[in-house]
């Protein structure tokens, strides 16, 4: 069964890379542009993972996976973060949030996958 | 790689618009216009052209943007106050990061000099205290974001693989007892995990069954349970954690490619990892345990939660195999099967960003904008032939041929639509400009824009930015006066320069206007003479003199400055300008200012115009300039100077200019009674009565450019096909006014033939 995977990002370029490295590994992308879209597409779409920058206007990172999380539907879905700080005070509210994962920026596309995979029933 | 590359252009298109958001955010910013998020979004900006350079490895692109996000990370989270000087030192940067982007595109280079102390200073105001930061120490920042692996707190790790795992997680110490480290000289390759997860690894969605699956992928693996912490069903906290694994792994990879598997969960598990088998006994304890009731509670409590179906897996895990990731169905099933009542179906049709835009090869639509330009001549032609069947008007021909052309003028107009785009992406580089020229000059000049969503055929916008460069160079340059004489005239010592776009009759309009001190027309006009640009005694109006400026070789400024005299005066920017079909003049108030205007046709496609015969050759007048047409009277012509005439219509006289002349099409003029006049009126506001033979109709001409296809001849902006295929010329009404103005053309002048 082909996975779907949620790619929350404002930036173009990041999502259009995501895609490029998730679909040529088989997954089926949807994307969204910031955490309140997320959200949105979360429910049209039900995806298996999500992979979400922190900085996002509307609702950033942290408030998206908290969102998630609290939402019994959602709340058990692998929430991958997309970070590009070394600064772990970020990756760590990140965690506190409720993320599954993290993959740092720029990332190479076996380790996205990799990262995907081992969160991903 | 093209997908990648595609990526790459998309990444510069949002680069410029990220660059555009950071400006605009920053200018708001310096207008105290800021709310709470402009600060965030000048950082995320920033941010997210340092992400995707970072994915290309655009290395100096990274550098200064990380250097840049540092300082405003620290402004938006109030570590440094924000101040006017703070601002303006951020809109330098931006404009350093301009220059990276656009080099990293291939389009230029960057000054590394400028770059490195611009990074300096950034590094200084993010943190005043720091000394300032070495130039070389730029690329300490640039360091790989993969950080070594931290080392691991370990006795026995000599011999352990040493690989970069490209993952910073913390070291954590291990305490090895003389068993295991007894067992590691034994057996190198077998390990002990011992892993007792707690309620917040659940919470963050990680999951037993899967770290056990990673860990099958190592080598064969035998996980026991011990579940002795479990309560009674009645008891159970199904949020709870309550069971610990005991793993046996045969890997031959070493601790750290254990250790890598528990990453996500780091803290969120109790972990140890010991070399060699555990000590028997606990090993048959656990068996013991594992084999009656371990398996019987999991069962039981399959549909509750995932944290205790963990345990579901184990018989499946046991099996020494780099298994197929073995689906745990049971963890799954919560998730997956209550189907989700649609919980907003209002927002289930929001668009997302792919599907409310569509991108289109620009390539496609020119094809497209040509093939309807082909149309309209088609159809113009049809119907010059249906017309030539005297075919009456009220026939259903005509009238299906009426309705024909207005489905053409609309396909057309639609089509234009498509490409015409906001002066915004042109306008958007100007307040970078107006800083350069400002700083260089030792002005103060701040820019207002207005009319910066007004559309416009993508033919033109290219040609807007170097007029609009050139008119704002000479607004600041010899507009505004310094901040000093500013005062004394008892002006705020910052001057404004406004740029504006607006829509006119069918045309686009930009005006450039400074409130600096206006055109010195006393020194204009005796340039001009000691120029020998006009004679002494030539009595010239106000306007007139301003227009001077426009003249080839003139140039007011006592010396060549950096910024206006850099080779091209107004006059050539006038040519470019005039060669695009527009106009351009200023206007000037003595201490007050200037204001120069532009104007530009809205495409330079199409054009509506006013076909005419003069001396056997088919001519089209620019609609836009023609004001009237009339048949003159003999008593209203009156001759002006030896070969001259005037016309006077209603209470004034205007030039009579007979167009057969001024373009060589013959020697005399036939009296102007015998054919049609054209009243005109030139971008300068100028009027001029036009001659010619006789008057065909209104017509939207496809224009083809002469210059392109033959060369520039005066007097003729461009060509066109009409409906019968021969080729006529378009008429350039202001330069067939000022040729007249400076008399008879010389005779070397080529003749026109308008079917060469």
């Amino acid at each position: 069964m082909t996975r779907t995977v949620l790619t929350v990002d404002d930036s173009r370029t990041m999502r259009d890379m995501l895609r490029m490295a998730l679909a040529g590994a088989g997954f089926n992308v949807v994307e969204a542009v910031d955490g309140e879209h997320g959200l949105e597409v979360l429910s049209a779409h039900r995806p298996d993972v999500i992979i979400t920058d922190i900085n996002m206007p509307k609702l950033d990172g942290f408030g998206f996976i908290e969102a998630v999380r609290v939402d019994d539907d959602y709340r058990a879905i692998p929430i991958l973060v997309l970070t590009t700080e070394s600064d772990p005070s970020k990756k760590q509210r990140a965690r506190e949030a409720g993320a599954t994962g993290w993959i740092v920026k720029p990332f190479n596309p076996e380790k996205l996958v990799e990262a995907i995979r081992r969160v991903a029933a | 790689m093209d997908e990648l590359e595609a990526i790459k252009v998309t990444f510069f298109q949002e680069c410029e618009e990220l660059l555009a958001d950071l400006e605009g955010g920053l200018l708001a910013m310096q207008d105290g216009n800021d709310d709470g998020d402009t600060v965030n979004a000048v950082f995320r900006a920033v941010h997210s052209i340092k992400g995707g350079a970072g994915a290309f490895g655009l290395e100096p692109l990274v550098r200064f943007a990380h250097v840049f996000e540092t300082l405003l990370d620290a402004l938006r989270s109030n570590e440094i106050p924000g101040t006017p000087d703070l601002t303006a030192l951020l809109l330098r940067a931006s404009d350093v990061l301009a220059d990276h982007v656009s080099a990293a595109r291939g389009l230029g280079v960057v000054d590394m000099d400028v770059s490195a102390a611009m990074a300096a200073e950034l590094k200084i105001a993010t943190d005043p205290n720091a000394a300032p930061a070495p130039v070389a120490a730029a690329p300490v920042e640039a360091a790989p974001q993969y950080v070594d692996a931290a080392p691991i707190v370990i006795g026995a790790d000599e011999g352990l693989d040493d690989d970069d795992l490209g993952f910073d997680f913390q070291p954590m110490t291990i305490t090895l007892d003389a068993q295991a480290a007894d067992a590691a000289v034994l057996d190198g390759n077998v390990w002990t995990v011992s892993i007792r997860p707690k309620s917040d690894l659940y919470r963050k969605a990680n999951e037993t069954a899967l770290l056990l699956r990673e860990l099958s992928r190592l080598g064969p693996i035998q996980a026991t349970l011990d579940d002795s912490a479990l309560p009674t069903l009645e008891f159970i906290d199904p949020e709870a954690a309550y069971v610990t694994w005991s793993v046996r792994v045969e890997t031959d990879q070493g601790e750290d490619a254990i250790r890598e598997v528990f990453e996500f969960v780091d803290g969120d598990c109790e972990l140890e990892i010991t070399r060699g088998e555990a000590p028997v006994a606990e090993v048959l304890a656990n068996l013991l345990d594992v084999t009656a009731p371990a398996s019987a509670p999991a069962a039981i409590e399959a549909p509750v939660e995932p944290p205790v179906l963990a345990a579901a897996p184990v018989t499946e895990l046991a099996a020494p195999a780099p298994a197929p990731a073995p689906a745990p169905v049971a963890a799954n099933a919560p998730t997956a099967a209550p189907a989700a009542p649609a919980a907003k179906p209002a927002q289930i049709d929001v668009p997302g960003p792919g599907q409310s835009v569509i991108r289109v090869d620009p390539e496609r639509i020119d094809r497209l904008i040509d093939l309807v330009g082909e149309l309209v001549i088609n159809q113009a032609m049809l119907a010059q032939r249906v017309g030539e069947y005297g075919i009456a008007p009220s026939s259903n021909l005509a009238m299906g041929l009426d309705e024909l052309e207005q489905l053409t003028r609309e396909i057309q107009d639609s089509v234009m639509a498509i490409r015409a785009q906001p002066v915004k992406s042109v306008f958007q580089r100007m307040p970078r400009l107006v800083r350069e020229v400002a700083n260089m000059t030792g002005k103060q000049a701040r820019l207002v824009m207005d009319g910066e969503n007004t559309e416009v055929d993508k033919t033109v916008i290219e040609r807007l930015a170097d007029p609009i460069t050139h008119m704002l160079r000479n607004a600041i340059d010899h507009g505004l006066e310094s901040p000093e004489e500013r005062k004394a005239a008892g002006k705020n010592p910052e001057g404004v320069v406004r740029l504006a776009a607006l829509h006119r009759s069918g045309r686009i309009v930009i005006e450039v206007q400074d409130d600096g001190k206006g055109i010195n027309r006393e020194r204009v006009h005796s340039i001009a003479v000691k120029k020998g640009l006009i004679s002494p005694d030539l009595t010239l109006t106000d306007e007139e003199i301003d227009n001077l400026i426009f003249l080839p070789g003139f140039s007011t400024a006592d010396k060549i400055s950096d910024v206006s005299g850099r080779g091209v005066g107004m006059d050539v920017v006038k040519r470019s300008v005039q060669a695009l079909g527009g106009r351009i003049s200023i206007t000037s108030r003595p201490g007050l200012g200037s204001t120069f205007t532009l104007s530009l046709p809205l495409t330079l496609a199409v054009l509506d115009g006013m076909v005419v015969d003069v001396a056997g050759e088919t001519l089209v007048i620019p609609l836009a300039c023609i004001v009237e047409s009339l048949r003159p009277k003999a008593e209203e012509i009156r001759p002006l100077g030896p070969s001259g005439h005037v016309l006077a219509v209603r209470d004034s006289f205007v030039p009579l200019i007979d167009v057969g002349l001024t373009l060589n099409y013959r020697d005399r003029s036939p009296a102007a009674t015998e054919g049609v006049v054209l009243l005109v009126e030139g971008e300068d506001g100028s009027r001029a009565a036009l001659v010619a033979d006789a008057i065909h109709g209104q017509r939207q001409v496809v224009i083809k450019s002469l210059e392109q296809n033959y060369q520039q001849v005066e007097g003729v902006a461009a060509a066109t096909i009409l409906g019968d295929g021969r080729v006529a010329l378009i008429l350039d009404v202001d330069a067939v006014i000022n040729l007249r103005r400076r008399g008879p053309p010389p005779p070397s002048d080529p003749t026109l033939i308008a079917a060469e």
